[in-house]
């Protein structure tokens, strides 16, 4: 008999929770960007009169976190990934997402 | 001794959730870094990642009622706007913000930057936190898998720390009024 311990469980659901907030992440920082740039999109962001536009996005982006979550979680879970490249993949977009809220950067779009 | 509704509520978002977050963020870090580390010399024991199991839970409860406080409860009052003629802009905290080049940048930038960047901690969090429970000590066995998690962690400290930063000097500048007092103490008590 093995040795429980001495399994290793496979990384793809750990995988696919990273880089889905990461996608997670840049949807905020697009839609933030987006909203403010482009009046249209703007306006029907906003989900919740008090709050304005920030209902919208964070509603949104929240809820594409969510699906990303969901479709790469039943298609990863129980296998192996390459965990270097979804990490880095992962980590740069949260970076992105990070630049991408900071309002100076609209300026350059 | 008294204090208004939507001061209160403005300390509960920044004090309480916003506050604690920050706080157990360095405590996340430090047991991610050492204890879940493929160095680390002694196994978590069971109690240990039960202990860290409801820390993260607990975060992610305090990043999510943080941002849902912030965005549902106080910034609507920091962002009504006053009826046309109004001269004093005491209790209309954005255009109080608005109405001086010296002040403006706290909300043009300071707000602009907050209301957003924010939301990246309860993500990142949650993240944190299913993998865990998903995990627990086997993230040892998962050292990559470990060092993004952290790295979610260490930005979701950034993250917070840069909207607990501004909140604070945004409440200094033009701080959120109104709705009703609450006495804590009166003269007779005192």
């Amino acid at each position: 008999m093995s040795d429980p311990s001495s399994t290793v469980r496979t990384n793809g659901a750990g995988a696919a929770a990273v880089l889905a907030a990461g996608v997670g992440s840049l949807a905020l920082g697009v839609l933030a960007v987006a909203g403010d740039l482009v009046p249209k999109f703007g306006r029907a962001m906003i989900f919740y009169k008090p709050t304005g536009l920030l209902s919208g996005v964070t509603t949104t982006a929240i809820m594409m976190w969510l699906a990303a979550w969901a479709l790469l979680h039943a298609r990863w879970r129980g296998r192996d990934v390459e965990m270097r490249g979804v990490g880095i993949a992962a980590f740069v977009l949260l970076c992105v997402a990070v630049l991408l809220t900071f309002p100076p950067v609209e300026h350059f779009f | 001794m008294e204090i208004s509704v939507r001061a209160l509520w403005t300390r509960i978002h920044g004090m309480g959730f916003g506050g604690l977050y920050l706080l157990a963020c360095s405590g996340a870090i430090v047991e991610l870094w050492r204890r879940y580390s493929p160095s680390a010399q002694a196994e978590p024991r069971p109690g240990d990642e039960r202990f860290f199991r409801v820390y993260l839970l607990v975060m992610t409860l305090l990043a999510w009622f943080a941002v849902l406080s912030g965005a549902y409860v106080v910034y609507p009052w920091y962002r009504a706007l006053p009826p046309a003629g109004t001269t004093n802009l005491a209790s209309y905290p954005q255009q109080l913000l608005m109405s001086s080049a010296a002040t403006i940048g706290w909300h043009s930038l300071g707000m602009e930057w907050k209301e957003r960047v924010a939301w990246l901690a309860p993500i990142s969090i949650t993240m944190a936190a299913v993998v865990f429970f998903q995990y627990g000590r086997d993230l040892r066995k998962h050292p990559q898998l470990r060092d993004v998690v952290l790295g979610f962690v260490c930005v979701s400290l950034v993250a917070a720390g840069v909207a607990g930063f501004f909140g604070a000097e945004i409440d200094g500048h033009a701080p959120v009024k109104g709705g009703g007092m609450i006495h804590l103490m009166t003269e007779a008590q005192r």
